[in-house]
């Protein structure tokens, strides 16, 4: 068997996983007589999706926004603050600690913080999912840029290269892996902060609509949100993978 | 004609706090240019430090280092060659642009470096792996690679330090003949450092010998054996002689 046939095959067994699940589940509930405000089955779920007042789209729109800005902000300033620390040794060694306690913090506690400070609405959210998101992206960022190997330094100090060719030839081509591996770890994180942003308080979105439909026990579409907030993650998740498929070459990947 | 290296009382003193550590006491020896010298000794006798001194990497706290001649200049920022136990080649480039790096830090012209590259991976023998990654090629191959990458900008000198460490018995034979080809073809000026006595003589033209504790060059002599130089050489009775005179000097007859 050739590779592709073995990457063929292992898409179809993932796909065949998933099917499986749906199938469990929807036998799950019909042989186990189990009420629709307690687990709906799928079809049921999916025909939540037809209900004209919640909006789907516009919500899942209003989410994917704060998931997408979040973590685009997370990466630009995560990887700017980890360069920041390698131009010098002193601010490293006096931001790296404060970040590894601030990054203990639970970010969901500043949640009503944050919506005390700017208010309700997509922009306090997208904050939370960046401020999530953003300590993984520093933290695999500034290691990736430190892990150089000593003799490739002597080798192009030996030809007394510039640091600024140390950086653009060897630390940031060499911090790329690691940088892809917390971007993959913020992309499930972003998902999260935006969602727990709706929940605090939001007039908009799939965390709002999940609130707005509790109240009225449709179990259905509280199952679609949340099948429709892992589908946001899944296209983040699937867009971070193919990104590193074309920037990382494959022996460097590190997987997360 | 003048030597192309020139040591004398080369001392080197690493300071930790209040505590020194003498590296290297006392090292003392010439180097032709086109020689192939080896460095030989135990572990911590100096002989990586000596490289780096070599190699402008670290200074030195006494004795005179002088490189080049009238006839060999030496241009300290662009005529040094490096080559390590490990390739370390950079993961993410093809070998041809593994090979390039050098002449991209000096700021070469591309096209004649990638040509020269091409050439000198054709001499190491790896002729078609031009566009592989490192991923792709076994680590006796890489050293290659690392090897053609350490003469692409044409330096003068050629510092190795252990290259064949970490390679398995057949293929670091192998390997050294091949060093041998490559050098008599280049026409560099080699300074091997190494902590194999046999593989010593079997390349040098002239063997340093360094002891550790305390770190002091023990001996220099040159290697008289007949060229080109075969694996049938290890046979001979004056190999045999020249690796008995130094497994004397490091105390271990």
């Amino acid at each position: 068997m050739d590779r592709s046939d073995g990457a063929l095959r292992r898409y179809a067994i993932a796909v065949a996983a998933h099917i499986a699940l749906v199938v469990a589940w929807y036998l799950f509930v019909h042989l186990g007589n189990v009420p629709k405000f307690v687990m709906p089955s799928p079809v049921e779920t999916a025909q939540a999706l037809l209900s004209p007042n919640y909006d789907w789209w516009k919500n899942s729109l209003v989410t994917g926004t704060e998931i997408f800005a979040g973590y685009f902000l997370a990466l630009v300033v995560g990887v700017l603050i980890a360069l920041a620390f390698t131009w010098s040794r002193a601010v490293q060694d006096f931001f790296m600690p404060l970040l590894v306690s601030l990054n203990m913090i639970p970010k969901v506690a500043l949640g009503p913080l944050i919506i005390v400070w700017f208010k309700y609405g997509v922009f306090p959210n997208t904050l939370i999912a960046f401020s999530i998101a953003v300590f993984p992206i520093i933290l695999t960022t500034a290691r990736g840029l430190r892990e150089v190997e000593p003799e490739l330094l002597d080798l192009v100090r030996s030809l007394k290269g510039s640091r600024w060719q140390v950086f653009t030839k060897i630390q940031l081509p060499g911090a790329l892996p690691y940088i892809f591996s917390g971007m993959k770890v913020a992309a499930i994180l972003a998902v999260a902060g935006a969602i727990v942003g709706e929940f605090l308080g939001s007039d908009k979105g799939l965390g709002y609509l999940m609130l707005q439909v509790q109240v009225t026990l449709d179990t259905p579409a509280m199952f679609m949100a949340v099948i429709l907030i892992t589908l946001i993650g899944i296209l983040l998740y699937g867009l971070v993978l193919a990104l590193e498929r074309l920037l990382v070459v494959k022996d460097a990947r590190i997987d997360g | 004609m003048a030597e192309f290296i020139h040591l004398r009382n080369v001392r080197k003193v690493y300071r930790k706090g209040r505590e020194e550590f003498l590296a290297i006491s006392d090292a003392t020896f010439d180097v032709h240019a086109g020689e192939l010298v080896s460095l030989v000794g135990p572990s911590g006798c100096g002989k990586s430090t000596l490289l780096k001194i070599l190699a402008g990497l670290h200074g030195h706290d006494g004795g005179e280092v002088r490189i080049g001649s009238a006839e060999h200049p030496f241009d300290p920022s662009k005529d040094i060659g490096m080559v390590f136990q490990a390739p370390l080649l950079l993961k993410w480039r093809r070998i041809l642009d593994n090979v390039v790096l050098p002449a991209e830090i000096l700021g070469l012209p591309m096209q004649a470096s990638r040509n020269r590259a091409r050439d000198l991976l054709a001499l190491v023998g790896l002729k078609g792996f031009e566009d592989k990654y490192p991923y792709e090629l076994s680590g006796g191959m890489q050293q290659r690679a690392a090897i053609a990458r350490a003469l692409v900008h044409d330096p003068k000198l050629v510092l190795m330090d252990e290259p064949f460490g970490a390679l398995d018995a057949l293929t670091r034979e192998k390997m050294n003949l091949e060093l041998l080809r490559i050098w008599k073809e280049s026409g560099k000026t080699i300074v091997f450092v190494t902590h194999g006595i046999s593989e010593a003589v079997f390349l040098g033209t002239r063997v340093v010998v360094l002891t550790a504790g305390p770190a002091r060059m023990a001996d220099n002599f040159e290697i008289e054996l007949p060229t080109p130089r075969t694996l049938d050489l290890k046979t001979h009775e004056r190999f045999g002689e020249y690796t008995r005179r130094i497994y004397k000097l490091l105390g271990m007859e």
